[in-house]
């Protein structure tokens, strides 16, 4: 019997020293017309063999990540992992512990968690971070309904230029709880002028990326003073790596940070698990959400790690918590802090640097070809948004029949009218030689 | 485990000019950054990142992974969080680079073996529970009860039902009331009966048409089976309310019951309980939530479809609450939890389930002359004993707690259920061998000697851990969140 410590002989003696004499007898409480009478309806057991037989068929029948290069973003960027990564991560110590309730045995998390923060906290601009939250589109969420509760207002002013799945995350967050939405601004960076119309004594927030989703860099500093003047709070969810040649939005005056920790050390693995980051400044510290860690010291005087501000949370304020989240997602947080280790703030900016490089090669190589234009304008880092001549879902096929790569991301589904549009990022993993051959293709595709 | 007492952060061993990985050249001519992000737009200074070579990351992390108790260490009895073994080959197939290397926005056809997967799995989780469907989106069990109220909500304004309230038993999950205000509902606490159980008649008394849901957990966190649940269950569908199953305590009924059938209308699945995958120090999980024929219409997109041997993305679901996560869930979680499910088969799960409840059971016995039991009678899969009895030798359950930690074990969970005082909330789940059952319970034994015989040595406990009890009160006052290069100590 797999994963169970003992067979049926010993099953019958530990009834025996429980004083029953069939397992029968201990649930009694379950009525006889909830009892299943026979088997569930799922497959019989399978072995290691034959396990590995099924998913590995399985992979097969998708593309091969390791041999096609891929020029897929929208959030979730495909940069190179130190091989030390998956081995920390694969520490029992590490990925078989539960949450830190226990902080005495617990202080390997406590700590990694601890530099999680740190790391957040630097790359922002700002004072505290959490843990981690699921993912970016939860985290700006979750930002969104703590701008109100600390506010007291209910509008929030949603930039065009955020990504849309995050958008419509926003709402099925804050709509039931009573938040207004309100776009502002096109697809172009944001002016303070745009937010002119909407921005009021009852907007509570307003959420812009950054770069946004179309890759072009926003103005921070202006915004955030547009903000400001009316009282309300600027969230900003912000890429990571960009922010190692970005300036930090705190620093411009973000009152909330978040931003999708995936690409630092994680695999794509088809959208999640992720990591959401969630930072704010020390004025909205008792209305965080998620954990928190904070560094104390044991009744010997010597140096430790805790959970702290636990009031905030579900466990001890049910109802009032400031939200239901007890969950970080701890192991792909870990991955992001061994990455940044392993990077160091040099790692880091070469890394960017890369990515931004490659990124205008590319562009400039892709735009150059007769029909195609990069919409919208305005600097960029790694990724920007191509119109085309035929439908993006056409061209996307053509080029990986032609040449096995994943020109990007169709925005047919995502853009009103985005159906002749294609989002292209660009990572450091990408070579001269790849995107030769993807320009070429691209240009074989419409011609 | 009192050494190694190095407590030095991954900043306390920067050194400036050290590192740990490269980057190739650049390959493509470069332009000056300035030229390509404007001034303003510029970091000034980089960030505050460690320096430090690889082999002294390995060992910083080494060094601190030592730090933390763990499943394949010893055993983890923490109630209510099924702290089972997490099979090392779910690891291996979760990170097959053909699976966890996809895009989730790449061309569906290239991701048919992904998406097979998946869509295997939702049915087949769906046949577990008794439900018509699942949705796999949700990133977390609380992210799940979120869900399943939410659904609950969108059917009551599409039915033109006025309601208000959830009802929620005191003995629930903080988890519950939280989501319940979360999705813009009022909670009313429903008081358990003097044996733990529901109390039908209280309940009949509390719904009204305003009730939206009835959130049970079931077996219910005292580790009894809700014996008149079916009855729950009409009373709270006789004004249209729905019944939400918490699905925390699912590993006691794998193959014995399913909540479909007790009639939950939404429940959730905490895949990194019952269905073993890593709980990874706090994350990530997964919070799958099964739904009843008519909450289908409602939920969040994209479903994952089949047509005619192609699976798709649905996105055209008109009575859709809209999206949760960003795409489809936690796919590498719910990877593993599909090699758990297709590891054991039909028949294993059910093996699983009765294990964990004889080895509670098993426990349960061995211990209770010491720690006696809350609600007496046979458990499911987890029990309740109360420590009021060492109260007056100066013993708190707490104390016990972190005597355990010496005695190279986890602890129980400690003071929940709210509804027992000075309680334990013991699990051992399947995992646990006959010797292992044993040894636990000889650590309950000993504490309890020592309580009675020298109490000192508990209430000053852990004696023999990497660190001793910790000032959280001085924590939360001061705050010191991050590190900041001025408050950098050279540890202990």
């Amino acid at each position: 019997m797999p994963y169970t410590g003992y067979g049926s002989q010993e099953e019958k003696e530990l009834l025996r020293s429980i004083g029953v004499e069939r397992f029968e007898d201990l649930v009694t409480a379950l009525p006889e017309s909830l009892r299943l009478k026979g088997p569930v309806d799922v497959p019989p057991g399978q072995t290691e063999l034959e396990l590995r037989r099924l998913f590995n068929e399985a992979a097969l029948a998708n593309y091969d990540p390791n041999l096609t290069p891929s020029f897929l973003g929208g959030g979730l960027y495909d940069h190179d992992i130190p091989a030390v990564v998956q081995h920390m991560q694969l520490r029992s110590e590490f990925y078989t512990a539960y949450t830190p309730y226990q902080p005495e045995v617990a202080q390997g998390t406590l700590m990694t968690i601890f530099e999680f923060q740190s790391m957040v906290c630097d790359l922002t601009g700002l004072d505290v971070a959490n843990a981690s939250m699921y993912d970016a589109g939860s985290a700006a969420a979750e930002a969104a309904l703590l701008a109100a509760a600390a506010t007291g207002r209910d509008r929030i002013l949603v930039a065009g230029t955020l990504h849309p799945h995050h958008r419509e995350i926003l709402k099925t967050y804050g709509l039931p709880p009573g938040l207004r939405f309100v776009d502002v601004g096109g697809e172009e960076p944001l002016r303070p002028a745009d937010l002119a119309p909407h921005i009021d004594g009852e907007t509570a927030a307003l959420v812009l990326q950054q770069p946004n989703f179309f890759g072009s860099i926003e103005s921070i500093g202006p915004l955030a003073e547009a903000v400001h003047a009316k009282g309300a709070l600027l969230i900003v969810e912000a890429d990571p790596v960009a922010l190692a040649l970005l300036a930090p939005p705190g620093e411009l005056g973000a009152d909330i940070v978040v931003g999708e920790g995936q690409s630092l050390g994680s695999p794509p693995s088809y959208g999640g698990p992720a990591c959401g980051l969630f930072a704010c400044t020390r004025a909205l510290i008792r209305r965080l959400p998620g954990r928190l860690v904070a560094e104390t010291v044991d009744r010997d005087g010597r140096r430790g790690f805790v959970l702290t501000l636990q009031t905030r949370e579900q466990h001890i304020r049910r109802e009032k918590a400031t939200s239901n989240i007890c969950t970080n997602n701890n192991l792909v947080a870990l991955a992001f802090t061994i990455t940044l280790a392993m990077l160091g703030p040099a790692g880091l900016k070469e890394m960017a640097s890369l990515s931004l490089q490659k990124a205008h090669y590319l562009e400039r190589a892709l735009a150059a070809i007769p029909g195609v234009k990069r919409s919208p304008g305005g600097p960029f880092f790694r990724e920007f948004a191509l119109t085309l001549p035929r439908p993006a879902g056409e061209v996307i096929d053509a080029i990986h029949r032609d040449a096995r790569i994943l020109a990007g991301i169709d925005l047919g589904r995502l853009v009103p009218g985005g159906s002749n549009r294609l989002l292209v990022a660009v990572t450091e993993k990408r070579t001269r030689q790849e995107m030769d051959l993807f320009a070429s293709a691209l240009e074989r595709s419409l011609a | 485990m009192r050494n190694p007492r190095d407590f030095r952060l991954i900043y306390d061993r920067s050194v400036p000019g050290h590192r740990g990985y490269r980057l190739p050249a650049c390959d493509v001519p470069e332009e000056p950054i300035e030229a390509l992000i404007p001034g303003p737009m510029a970091r000034a200074r980089p960030p505050r990142l460690p320096e430090v070579a690889e082999p002294e990351i390995v060992r910083h992390y080494i060094r601190l992974s030592v730090l933390n108790h763990h499943v394949d260490k010893a055993a983890y009895p923490l109630g209510s969080c099924t702290m089972k073994y997490n099979p090392k080959v779910n690891e291996d197939l979760a990170r097959i680079p053909g699976l966890a290397g996809l895009h989730p926005m790449a061309p569906v056809d290239l991701c048919q073996g992904l998406l097979s997967l998946l869509h295997r799995f939702t049915v087949e989780l769906a046949e577990i529970v008794g439900m018509d469907t699942v949705s796999l989106h949700p990133a977390a069990g609380a992210q799940g009860e979120m869900l399943g109220i939410r659904l609950a909500r969108a059917y009551h304004d599409a039915r033109g039902n006025k309601k208000r309230t959830v009802i929620i038993p005191d003995s629930a999950h903080g988890t519950n009331p939280a989501t319940a205000r979360m999705v813009g509902y009022e909670t009313l606490e429903l008081k358990s009966r003097a044996d733990g159980r529901l109390d039908i008649d209280a309940l009949r008394e509390m719904v009204t048409d305003e009730t939206a849901a009835l959130m049970v957990t079931n077996p219910n966190t005292l580790g009894h089976f809700e014996t008149e649940i079916e009855e729950a269950a009409r009373i709270v569908h006789a004004v249209d309310g729905l019944l939400y199953m918490d699905g925390a305590n699912l590993n006691a009924m794998l193959g014995l019951a399913r909540p479909g059938d007790m009639g939950a209308d939404l429940v959730h699945i905490n895949l990194h309980k019952t269905f073993s995958t890593p709980h990874g120090g706090g994350g990530p999980g997964a919070g799958p939530v099964g739904v009843k024929q008519r909450l289908v219409p409602f939920l969040p997109v994209p479903t994952i479809v089949e047509r005619a041997g192609r699976y798709d993305l649905d996105y055209d679901r008109p009575q859709s609450i809209g999206r949760l996560h960003p795409h489809v869930g936690q796919v590498g979680i719910i990877l593993r939890a599909m090699a758990y499910m297709r590891s054991l088969g039909s028949e294993g799960l059910a093996r699983v389930s009765r294990a964990a409840i004889v080895n509670a059971n098993y426990l349960m016995k061995l211990i209770d002359d010491d720690y006696p039991v809350a609600f007496p009678g046979p458990c499911m899969h987890e029990f309740v004993v109360s420590c009021s009895w060492m109260k007056k030798h100066g013993v708190k359950n707490i104390d016990v707690a972190k005597r355990m930690l010496d005695l190279g074990v986890h602890a129980p969970t400690v003071s929940f259920p709210l509804i027992v005082p000075d309680c334990l909330m013991i699990e051992p789940t399947e995992s646990e061998s006959r010797a292992s059952l044993d040894s636990l319970a000889e650590v309950f034994r000993q504490i309890a000697r020592e309580a009675r015989e020298t109490p000192q040595v508990v209430i000053d406990a852990p004696h023999d851990t990497p660190v001793r009890r910790l000032d959280e009160g001085g924590a939360a006052r001061k705050l010191a969140v991050r590190w900041i290069p001025d408050s950098a100590s050279e540890g202990a």
